[in-house]
């Protein structure tokens, strides 16, 4: 069994912590990785910075571009993952960002040293279906990485089923209209009946749900939904203007998940 | 070079050639899947042109006129024709789309628009059509454009728009754009954004290249009553990410003995570090949901572009034009900010003619064409200068 079916298979109430990579400084990849993995995060999102961050509100759009100020690329970025599977041996670890840098890495490639250094799946909010069952999904499979879609509360039940069907990881449930570390949240009925309407689906997949969860009472009510949630801006928050960001990340994720 | 199938058409998921598509995530998916697949039948119905028609001619002040610029044609030794599109009103080309476009938002249900613009002419075009039809309006403008299009900021808000300000990276056009995006996620639902060039996923470019058509469909029909043929030897017209060249071109891309000007920004030179050539500098990926040129570091990060213009400096540009780049069915020309300048004040003496920044890079090539006596040129005239009067009058010594 691989690591992602086996985080899902073994554990409840999964914590999935997204990161970006240089933040908030450039060597901060690793220690930040196994700081949250010991405190308690079942699965780790690393975030490849972009200048144009489309998908993402101001707090990782800020630390993204702190990270590449900081130097962070994916080749640097491959680099450190070297020590991936040393410092956090059966988390589930994805890779997300946007396709432009991908796509001048070059696909192949970049799939290849993903795998390498032990990397699960890879997660790229514009990188459209139709694209990647066309171009993308051969590469992926050859190297073993799972692809994640967002799911949103405009996507058809339709689309919802094609891309469980093409998912193999989990599918990523885009909490409400907004971009990432959103206050603007829908009201609480809303909510549940798109998390219940996408539940009745009865996919093959597990879903986590992210975009705006930022505290232990989010992610509380986001399990009821799923099987877990994903925080991001968040922690990012967390780490900003702190001497030790691993300590802090380790106490953030704590503060998560604590009974 | 003669096409097979016609270069104004992409195909069905919005390729020309390799640039185009739709590259957006989830969260736009189905605003911009709506879009695409009802803008041709809309724009197809009877009542839609008919409302369409009326605007453009009562509203916009269509057509506008062809002129011929004998001072200039003297100048140039060649026969030189002005498209005056800085006489529509709002004082450029912009209208031309956003007239349409309101249009469609109309008949899509939407009750709240969203745009974002550089110079600022885009900006007070949707302000426009949205005070005309009673829309609310978000107009994002990057930081450092507020402070150098104040004018036209006034105008927006006079207009009832409200403009909000892109803080992010180089806080110019493409950080407007990035943050009209974003809007457009948060708002799902109820708003449309219309994008003022021909950039952005599939069906904009194509969308927006429609609506400017309006441009070169007059132009031939002027040219055979001005000149006996329909067919110029020239079109020249200014790029940043360009609408008003693939409105200009739009009717002439398949006719081969037309070439197809297409006048970039290079700044302060296009080595020097400080330009937004980017048919020069730029390498093919994605910006904006479009694959296209786009200047870029090695790693994929986008580049800031300089442009003492603030309507030329995207760091890419429209895919069509890439494309059209690409096959060498048009021509690229950078021309600096000093030379566009100087264009400014040939213009303004030759013609009585005060053009746009913009606008003046396109006649800053006049010089560059190699155009005889016997051909006809003709310049997209697509923007008047006064909200560049604040520029003109800091760069005086470059002007006289």
């Amino acid at each position: 069994m691989n690591r992602i079916a086996n985080a899902f298979a073994s554990k409840t109430n999964l914590l999935n912590t997204y990161f970006t990579a240089g933040y908030p400084s450039l060597h901060d990849t690793i220690p930040l990785a196994k700081a949250l993995v010991e405190a308690g995060a079942d699965i780790l999102e690393i975030g490849m910075p972009f200048s144009d961050p489309l998908a993402d509100g101001p707090v990782i759009q800020g630390s993204s571009s702190v990270a590449l100020a900081n130097g962070m690329s994916i080749p640097v970025l491959f680099e450190q993952l070297q020590g991936l599977r040393a410092a956090v041996p059966e988390t589930p670890v994805f890779l997300m960002g946007y396709l432009n840098p991908v796509m001048q890495f070059g696909v192949e490639e970049f799939c290849r040293q993903a795998a390498a250094v032990g990397v699960d799946g890879v997660i790229l909010p514009d990188l459209p279906l139709a694209e990647y069952e066309e171009f993308y999904l051969e590469t992926f499979k050859k190297h073993g990485l799972k692809a994640v879609f967002l799911i949103t509360p405009q996507t058809s039940a339709d689309r919802i089923r094609h891309l469980d069907s093409l998912s193999d990881a989990f599918l990523y449930l885009v909490s409400g209209p907004g971009t990432t570390g959103g206050t603007t949240q829908p009201d609480a009925v809303t909510q549940a009946q798109y998390f219940e309407r996408i539940a009745a689906l009865k996919l093959r997949n597990p879903r986590l749900i992210g975009f705006g969860i930022a505290d232990k009472a989010g992610f509380d009510a986001a399990c009821q939904h799923a099987e877990g949630a994903i925080i991001g801006s968040a922690l990012i928050r967390a780490l900003e203007d702190v001497d030790d960001a691993p300590a802090a990340a380790g106490r953030f994720v704590r503060g998560i998940k604590q009974a | 070079m003669t096409p097979t199938i016609s270069y104004q058409k992409p195909t069905a998921r919005g390729y020309y050639g390799q640039f185009g598509g739709a590259f957006v995530p989830e969260m736009l998916y189905p605003n911009v899947e709506e879009l695409r697949t009802q803008y041709l039948e809309i724009m197809a119905e009877p009542d839609f042109q008919i409302e369409m028609q009326a605007l453009l001619r009562d509203y916009v002040g269509r057509p506008t006129p062809l002129f011929e610029a004998k001072r200039l044609s003297a100048k140039y030794n060649t026969r030189i024709f002005l498209k005056r599109e800085d006489l529509c009103h709002t004082g450029a080309h912009k209208i031309n789309n956003t007239v349409g476009q309101i249009l469609l938002a109309k008949r899509l249900g939407k009750t709240r628009i969203i745009a974002e613009t550089g110079a600022g002419q885009h900006g007070v075009a949707t302000a426009t059509v949205c005070a005309l039809m009673g829309l609310p309006c978000v107009v994002y403008m990057g930081a450092v454009d507020i402070e150098r299009q104040a004018p036209n900021v006034a105008r927006m808000r006079l207009l009832g728009a409200e403009v909000r300000r892109a803080e992010s990276g180089s806080q110019t056009l493409k950080d407007a754009t990035n943050e009209a995006i974003r809007d457009w996620i948060a708002n799902p639902v109820d708003t449309h954004y219309i994008i003022g060039s021909v950039v952005g996923p599939h069906p904009y470019p194509d969308l927006v290249a429609r609506l400017q058509a309006v441009i070169s469909e007059e132009m031939r029909k002027q040219l055979l009553e001005k000149t006996g043929s329909e067919l110029p030897d020239f079109v020249v017209a200014c790029v940043g990410g360009g609408s008003n060249a693939a409105g200009a071109f739009y009717h002439f891309l398949d006719e081969p003995s037309v070439r197809l000007i297409a006048v970039e920004a290079a700044g302060h030179g296009i080595n020097s570090g400080h330009s937004a050539a980017t048919s020069v500098l730029g390498t093919p990926g994605i910006i904006h949901g479009s694959r296209t040129l786009l200047m870029q570091d090695e790693h994929g990060q986008i580049t800031e572009p300089y442009s003492l213009s603030a309507g030329l400096d995207y760091p890419g540009i429209g895919p069509l034009h890439a494309y059209l780049g690409e096959v060498g069915r048009s021509e690229f020309i950078a021309i600096t900010d000093d030379d566009a300048l100087a264009a400014v004040s040939e213009c303004s003496r030759l013609e009585g003619i005060i053009p746009a920044l913009e606008t003046a890079h396109a006649l800053a090539a006049l010089g560059q064409l190699g155009a005889g006596p016997d051909d006809i040129v003709v310049v997209n005239l697509s923007g008047r200068g006064d909200k560049d009067l604040d520029t003109y009058l800091k760069n005086m010594d470059k002007l006289i």
